[in-house]
């Protein structure tokens, strides 16, 4: 028997509700208006009042207005098909829905029950089982999709039968488990679960001891971010947030990409339905799109269903890890979900914290942020969902609530800078503020020293320290006249110069240029390191300028030709014979 | 708006804001339009019996036995092929002494396109202004304001980017503008022979600014009627946001609400958003564009409504005084379209991408020997070029009176580099050179 209420106020998507029966906190409910249903969650109750929000427009809802209310809370459908699919921020199929307008009320299915499957048995009878074990597998794209025993599944199940090797569609059991008690129960291929709490079944949650390779050379060679790491990249509006961030998405070394594009731009979903299925993961060949899921809740669909966006993409990013795959979620931008939240506290008129945020706020971030990681599997192997999410900070101000909740909870930090990307010095990450905490780990640099090179972290730390010096050089330089400091000055500044045109500067709308393997960030950064090593003997600081200028060029143009190809080993030529000309010594 | 039979009428205000009034009443519907001593108002809470509405024309002299009659439904606007060469007050009736417009009962602040739906914007809109089709390329589906101080000429530009673009309907709606201005773009639209094709929502400073709020919606139903019912290439042009922003501030502060930056409501980003996101490239053809005007206060970018805006709109065209050239510019720094890439080098020549940012990051080398000159240091030989440079590429290139083709302003472009830069200091790679360097 489902509680039942009825509407008594309506302050845009925040309505009231008088109910019988019992409620919970977060459980979803139908308000009922004419012929259409709408969702809606319960996110405060007192006596016998809730307070729901609704996740559609609430236009044309009267007091008095139905609510049923559903027992459970808002949940994500798991299964195979999640890959490639587009869904809004209640996980409804936006590719399925009819009509140009989203139309309100209309709720679709976000798997495809019909689809056959080819499932492969991994689970024999007899064997013992626990919730997330696989039971068998089918082939999605070109991934193995693990069909697991349920999450929601509590203590140990014997297997009692598992589906031979044939074609199945998602809703077919596939296998049937006897419980403790002695009951049978049957699995299918799909599986719910709801998104606010944090999908467990794995046994240890390590600390990363393992990059995660991005092509971006100013993350992978500066700051690189762990497999199963969490950065934010906060950053004012023009400053290529959304460049950086489609960039990670192409390249990222990730099995499954989950993007969640929340409160932001239409057009930017657009450019990925649009470019994705064209494009190439540059680790498999194969289509992009066919690793990629996009939960999309732009600004202008409805504010409540922001916060379920970012939540429905984490629950499926987990889902995925519980595979043991490498799986990588994007989400752009938790501002706009920590606005939306802030919208609500408002209309529930509750005491606000800063700039009119809920109290909470910053809880709620870093508890999000927490369900990112590397695990540890019950069967020994590892997944990871490694967490990027980008922060809009109000006028471009790093000193507000959502930047400063997140800096607390993720572990690199990429800052966009306004005065670089005026300067068009893309991606404008400023490599003095951002960081990386994973740099400190012992475990990451002895990974950094094996599979990049050895002493790699130093090679890090020196090339920021001569950009570091290199800006108070230039500051120098700046108070004190071109003329006013010593020729050391300028060098130094230069060879600053040279670390940002050649490693930090990267061209996203290049082929070549857009993707750096780590090879090749690594042959680059020794290379910029061994002529930062050089004395040059520079008359003035006029033929330093035009000397580093040259070098400069040349290397760009290197950056711009097929790595190791003729073009590239022709511009190396080009420029040992340079570095003859402007030192008197000759590069080792 | 007339009185429907058996309509109750209420009597009993229980209080007045300078923007709202409550009362007792039942059966009413959330955003349902209701007359309140014959102005129209629209319900904004229900809370028990209570209905809290705002009143689009303000509250003043309004009494507590003020009749109120509820309407049934949403605001809405007639749409049909006579909107086009019409022009409208802020609820859709005409203004221009016409006939009322026979058509389609539309409700305004409709639906949002399902973005998987949409297609991907690729047509380029020329202007002839190579601040916007150099820099900042501009293409259909995109939404993109102007930044611009109050003394700048934003009016002007934006009719003259309205008159030379290729689309088939251009739609203005325009809010808190001066009568003045508003003659002003009448004057323009006459005079440039286009006026079957344009049709605008106009509230004047002499009109209660509330009403604001109901243009964008009413110019945009207009525009999802010829985009969506007629596959038409749209433009929309919405002047002053910010006086729209400052109107959304009013109500939200009359209804009690807690004030976020700058005392904007703290639902500002998805009330703006609401608006733009409605741009829009339609797959049968049909396209929204929304070129819109965000008055800044004394080039503050980091206020609450240009901040909220830049994050929803695709780029921003930043007007700037520059007094080397004694000019308007369109400012190549904070400017910015984040649909160019769309097009640059796709729909235009080949080196489009590359002479721009070369030109941007000469120019900006300027800026730094401007800065040092300030601060009293000698310049340099490349320092002194730069600042020629500069000064010539503002004139011949950034101002806003240029109207010429875009592989006229890439050869203004190398022509510039050629006079002032060596090739390697352009940096410009080495198969462009080769092809476009002006000797």
């Amino acid at each position: 028997m489902k509680s039942t209420g009825k509407v008594t106020g309506i302050v845009s998507n925040l309505v009231t509700v008088e109910f019988s029966g019992p409620v919970s906190e977060n459980e979803l409910c139908y308000v009922t208006s004419g012929d259409t249903r709408l969702m809606a969650e319960v996110i405060k109750v007192t006596g016998k009042t809730a307070s729901i929000q609704v996740f559609e427009s609430t236009r044309g809802l009267k007091n008095g207005n139905d609510v049923e209310f559903e027992g459970r809370m808002l949940e994500a459908t798991l299964g195979p098909g999640l890959l490639s699919s587009c869904y809004d921020g209640l996980q409804n199929d936006l590719t399925t829905m009819t009509g140009v307008f989203l139309k309100k009320g209309e709720y679709t299915s976000p798997l495809d029950h019909t689809r056959l499957w080819d499932f492969t048995p991994i689970a024999k009878p007899g064997d013992k089982v626990i919730a997330a074990d696989w039971l068998g597998e089918v082939q999605e794209g070109w991934l193995p999709h693990k069909i697991m025993v349920p999450f929601s599944f509590k203590g140990e199940y014997t297997v009692k039968s598992v589906a031979q090797a044939g074609q199945y569609n998602i809703d077919q059991t596939i296998a049937v488990l006897t419980d403790e008690n002695g009951e049978d129960v049957n699995v299918t291929m799909t599986q719910k679960w709801p998104v606010k709490v944090a999908i467990k079944g794995y046994k240890e949650k390590p600390r990363p001891a393992r990059i995660m390779e991005t092509g971006v050379r100013v993350i992978d060679t500066l700051d690189p971010i762990a497999e199963g790491g969490t950065g934010f990249i906060p950053g004012p509006f023009g400053c290529g947030k959304t460049v950086l961030q489609h960039a990670i998405a192409k390249q990222g070394d990730a099995q499954v990409i989950v993007m969640a594009a929340c409160g932001e731009r239409a057009n930017e979903v657009v450019e990925i339905f649009t470019e994705f299925p064209e494009l190439i993961d540059p680790h498999t060949g194969r289509h992009l799109m066919e690793r990629t899921t996009i939960i999309c809740n732009t600004s202008n669909m409805p504010v409540a269903a922001r916060e379920a966006s970012v939540y429905t993409a984490m629950t499926i990013c987990e889902y995925y890890r519980a595979m043991g795959m490498k799986v990588l979620l994007l989400a752009d931008s938790t501002s706009r979900w920590a606005q939306a939240l802030r919208e609500m506290s408002n209309r529930m008129e509750e005491l606000p914290g800063a700039d009119a945020f809920p109290v909470d706020l910053s809880a709620i971030i870093s508890s999000f942020y927490a369900r990112a990681g590397m695990v540890v599997l019950n069967n020994g192997q590892t997944g990871s969902v490694t967490f990027i999410g980008t922060v809009s900070p109000a006028g471009g101000n790093l000193k507000e609530p959502v930047t400063e909740s997140t800096k607390k909870a993720a572990r690199c930090f990429y800052a966009l800078e306004q005065s670089r990307a005026d300067k068009k010095r893309y991606p404008a990450v400023n490599p003095i503020d951002s960081y990386s905490k994973y740099l400190e780990y012992p475990e990451i640099q002895e990974y950094l020293s094996e599979n990049v090179a050895p002493g790699w972290v130093d090679m890090v730390e020196k090339a920021k320290n001569i950009i570091r010096r290199g800006k108070e050089a230039n500051e120098q330089i700046n108070i004190l006249g071109d003329d006013g400091v010593p020729m050391s000055y300028h060098e130094l500044f230069w060879k600053s110069e040279l670390i940002d045109f050649i490693i930090l500067q990267q061209d996203a709308f290049d082929p070549v240029d857009s993707l750096t393997p780590m090879e090749r960030q690594k042959y680059m950064l020794k290379l910029v390191l061994s002529i930062c090593d050089l004395e040059f003997a520079f008359e003035d600081f006029e033929k330093c300028r035009d000397g580093f200028k040259e070098l400069i060029n040349v290397m760009k143009q290197m950056n711009y030709s097929e790595f190791k190809s003729d073009n590239f080993w022709k511009y190396r030529t080009e420029l040992d014979l340079l570095i003859r000309r402007l030192t008197p010594k000759p590069l080792k | 708006m007339n009185n429907k039979a058996f309509q109750k009428i209420y009597t009993q205000l229980d209080s007045i804001t300078k923007a709202t009034v409550s009362l007792r009443a039942k059966g009413v519907s959330n955003d349902e339009l209701a007359t309140v001593d014959g102005r129209l108002a629209q319900v904004v809470k229900t809370k028990g019996d209570t209905v809290t509405l705002q009143i689009f024309g303000g509250t003043e002299a309004i009494p507590t036995n003020a009749e109120v009659v509820f309407l049934g439904g949403a605001p809405t606007l007639k749409v049909s092929d006579e909107l086009a060469g019409r022009f409208f007050n802020a609820y859709g009736d005409p203004i221009d002494g016409g006939p009322e417009i026979e058509g389609e009962e539309r409700e305004i602040g409709g639906p949002s396109v399902n973005p998987y739906k949409r297609k991907q914007p690729s047509q380029l809109i020329p202007t002839g202004i190579a601040g916007i089709d150099l820099n900042n390329t501009i293409v259909s589906g995109q939404k993109i304001p102007f930044f611009a101080d109050p003394d700048q000429p934003y009016n002007n530009v934006m009719a003259q980017v309205a008159l030379r673009a290729d689309v088939d309907k251009i739609i203005l709606g325009g809010m808190g503008l001066s009568n003045d201005d508003y003659l002003y773009f009448r004057h323009e639209f006459e005079r440039a022979g286009a006026l079957d094709k344009i049709i605008s929502f106009v509230n004047t400073t002499e009109q209660p600014p509330v009403e604001r709020l109901l243009i964008p919606d009413m110019a945009l139903t207009a525009a999802e009627y010829f985009a969506v019912d007629k596959n038409e290439k749209v433009l929309v042009l919405l002047t002053d946001m910010t006086l729209y922003a400052d109107a959304l501030s009013i109500v939200s502060n009359r209804m009690d609400q807690i004030p976020s930056k700058d005392s904007m409501p703290g639902s500002l980003y998805s009330d703006l958003a609401k608006i733009y996101e409605k741009a829009v490239q339609l797959p049968d053809g049909g396209s929204i564009t929304i070129i819109a005007v965000t008055t800044l206060n004394d080039g503050d970018i980091t206020h609450a409504i240009p901040d909220n805006t830049g994050y929803i709109t695709e780029g921003q065209l930043y007007l700037r005084a520059d007094p080397d050239s004694g000019k308007v510019i369109i400012d190549p720094f904070r400017s910015l379209s984040r649909l160019k890439q769309l097009v640059i080098g796709k729909q235009t020549r080949e080196d489009h991408n590359q002479v721009m940012n070369t030109g941007v990051r000469l120019y900006a080398d300027a800026q730094n020997a401007k800065t040092k000159l300030e601060n009293g240091f000698d310049l340099s030989d490349y320092d002194l070029r730069c600042l020629d440079f500069a000064k010539e590429y503002a004139t011949r290139l950034l101002a806003i009176d240029v109207n010429i083709s875009i592989d006229e302003m890439l050869d203004t472009a190398w022509e510039l580099f050629a006079k002032y830069f060596t090739k390697a200091e352009t940096g410009i790679k080495q198969s462009l050179i080769d092809k476009y360097w002006k000797n």
